[in-house]
């Protein structure tokens, strides 16, 4: 088991290292990142050049990769312009745990994160959690009650709920339960921000805040899903053992709960497990919808400026997240299911 | 005098002739499209849709353009903007209101929705070309080119897609200059999105291409080919993809549905579309700043989003139990 954890993670370098040689290429065609720096008034042309020099950016790319990766702490660089290296640099790369200062603000792009990731942890795991009871009990119900009245709906439902775009989604639910509750008098839901600034900092309000985001994350979520445990529902239900167990006396739930279960939900656990760090991608929309201020709303925010430091910290942090989650699912399902033996 | 065979013998030879009538694979699947209700009743729908935006243009876009001061008909009403006019609700006159400097969301939605399926149509085109020749070359070809081809795909496919769009969108920027396709100017940023998109989705088709086509190149008749002296391209193009025919167009069905939806996405963060050419996605572009005051806004093009999206998801899951009544393949 460590061996083949060992060799996954071995396998996961070369990866991450190839994702982030793509992404960089790519972030080197975001135009100018010191163009936007001045804001209303741009800077004179010298102070540009001083700029770039400053922030490394008149090195040619793979230079720009290599301090990024590795940092650049034991060479002298030339900051004044006249041809003779003399300030010592500071990064220290990527592979040393410095990823670097963002191009806008100048703070440390983990810092940056670090400010943002519980709030976008805290909408995606609420999500997470209400995405995997719900797609459970209406896949179960579904497959136990296969081509009723009630599967019949819930199947149509559930296609409309994966060809919906999130904003659509997103919107409606803003429309029907902030904008129209509130016009009919019933009690609303807030659709921007975590807090209400007239209440202040207390759970009750996040939680009011946190019921359209996560709405709208699970429902599309939860559409796909609970299709897939009522097709590996259905595909167990109807294997020789619960046969066996239905012959031997147990009820229909009892076979159901105790044996049917317990099989379908392995390849449900698998599919959780991938698409947990995909999640964070979805909460880029939701977020900035919401006005959330997670981790998808500095991406946002920072593409338009071109600060490549943040993009590039954000996307590896999901990368790595990704190639993690791929392994801890690996090794968690063949402790679930011993007939899977890891080599 | 031999006894005559017995009229039940007779029927079952007949049915069995009839049964065994030699049917094309093709053939076997459209029999078993048609029976797929949900798909049926997704190609109804899409084809009033294409109907709606092919012609609906001709039928009813057209109005005294007060700006201009002349009636206009066809794309320059859509296009004709009238600030006095601005976020009406639906009306007589504009049966979906008019957007926020004062244009028809109903003729809007027409025009926006030939822009929205070309993308659709032919990011899924770009991706089924991409998805296909990667898989095929790294599966015939192994070794190293599969290895490196397959490393890369696995990168591309660890980077959460929306991100990818994003980052594609502002690589890619707006730098094209406008075309020309049916009489109609079009933005270059129009070919821009297309080739984001088509870029960044060919992955998962990649994979599937690749694990048939390692089992294909194992066949007979493909020694055979190669012992006859065909080139590895002509092997390749007309000897493997098109026994992997099944899954290309169940991925190319569905791929359109994906790239409408992610033209969507992109527009919706004002990364889409740019300039006067209207899609279905960059109607959203910040409608949501009007949620209260307009809804017809994003309702419109929203709902023309999800009827488009959700009937080619019918569509392509018949095709894909047309294809595949076991529900073996990996599509």
């Amino acid at each position: 088991m460590a061996n083949y954890i060992l060799r996954r993670l071995a396998q996961a370098i070369p990866q991450l290292f190839i994702i982030s040689v793509i992404l960089f290429a790519l972030m080197q065609g975001f135009g100018d990142p010191v163009a936007t720096l001045g804001a209303r008034t741009p800077p004179r042309q010298e102070d540009k050049e001083r700029l770039r020099r400053m922030l490394g950016l008149d090195q040619p790319m793979y230079v720009q990769y290599l301090v990024w990766l590795i940092g650049n702490d034991w060479m002298k660089l030339d900051m004044d312009g006249d041809g003779v290296p003399e300030t010592p640099g500071q990064r220290k790369g990527i592979l040393r745990g410095d990823f670097g200062n963002s191009l806008v603000t100048r703070r440390p792009v983990l810092e940056m994160i670090a400010d943002r990731l519980p709030n976008t942890l805290l909408l995606m795991l609420t999500a997470e959690a209400v995405i995997i009871v719900a797609s459970l009990a209406i896949g179960i119900y579904s497959a136990a009650r296969q081509y009723s009245l009630a599967d019949n709906v819930i199947t149509a439902f559930s296609f409309i709920g994966f060809s919906m775009p999130v904003f659509w989604l997103a919107l409606t639910l803003m429309y029907i339960f902030a904008v129209n509750f509130k016009r009919w008098g019933l009690p609303y839901l807030p659709t921007v921000g975590m807090f209400d600034p007239a209440v202040g900092k207390t759970a009750g309000e996040l939680a009011r805040h946190l019921v359209l985001p996560v709405a709208t994350l699970a429902i599309i979520s939860i559409a796909g899903y609970s299709r897939f445990v009522r097709s590996s529902m259905l595909e167990v239900l109807n294997q020789d053992y619960i046969r066996t167990a239905r012959a031997k006396g147990l009820t229909r739930s009892q076979a159901l709960w105790r044996h049917a279960l317990q099989n379908a939900a392995l390849p449900f656990i698998t599919i959780i497990g991938l698409d947990l760090p995909f999640l964070l991608a979805g909460a880029v929309v939701t977020e900035r919808i919401f006005a959330w201020p997670g981790m998808g709303r500095l991406f946002i925010d920072h593409t338009e400026r071109s600060d490549y430091p943040v993009l590039m910290g954000i996307l590896m942090l999901i990368a790595a997240a990704v190639v993690v989650f791929q392994i801890i699912t690996d090794v968690f399902y063949s402790f679930l299911d011993p007939r899977i033996r890891l080599a | 005098m031999p006894p005559a065979s017995p009229p039940a013998i007779v029927d079952l030879a007949e049915t069995l002739a009839s049964a065994s009538a030699p049917l094309s694979p093709m053939a076997l699947a459209w029999r078993r499209f048609r029976r797929h209700r949900m798909a049926i009743f997704g190609s109804a729908v899409l084809g009033l849709l294409m109907l709606y935006i092919s012609f609906g243009g001709l039928l009813w876009a057209r109005g005294y353009c007060a700006p201009l001061q002349q009636t206009l008909s066809g794309e320059a009403w859509a296009n004709c903007n009238d600030t006095r006019q601005k976020l009406q609700p639906p009306s007589a006159e504009h049966w979906f209101g008019t957007d926020v400097i004062g244009r028809d969301i109903f003729a809007r939605t027409i025009y926006g929705g030939q822009i929205s399926l070309l993308i659709g149509i032919a990011a899924a085109l770009m991706e089924v070309v991409l998805g296909s020749v990667i898989g095929a070359v790294a599966a015939y070809y192994g070794g190293w080119v599969d290895s490196a081809l397959m490393r890369f795909t696995e990168a591309m496919l660890n980077i959460p897609s929306l991100f990818l769009l994003i980052i594609g969108a502002r690589f890619f920027g707006a730098g094209l200059p406008s075309f020309n396709l049916f009489g109609r100017e079009l933005t270059g940023s129009v070919l821009v999105i297309i080739v984001i998109i088509g870029a960044t989705s060919w992955m998962y088709l990649a994979r599937i291409v690749r694990a048939n086509v390692l089992s294909l190149r194992e066949r007979e008749y493909v020694a055979a080919a190669r012992a006859l002296g065909v080139s590895n391209a002509r092997i390749i193009f007309t000897h493997l993809l098109p026994n992997t025919l099944a899954p290309l167009i169940v991925s190319a069905t569905l791929g359109v549905a994906n790239a409408i939806i992610s033209e969507a996405y992109v527009s919706f963060l004002g990364l889409g579309v740019q300039g006067a050419t209207a899609t279905w996605g960059n109607m959203l572009d910040g409608a949501y700043q009007y949620l209260e005051q307009a809804p017809w806004l994003w309702f419109f093009p929203g709902t023309l989003i999800l009827l488009t999206v959700l009937s080619i998801n019918f569509v392509g899951d018949g095709l894909r139990d047309a294809f595949d009544p076991h529900g073996n393949a990996q599509v």
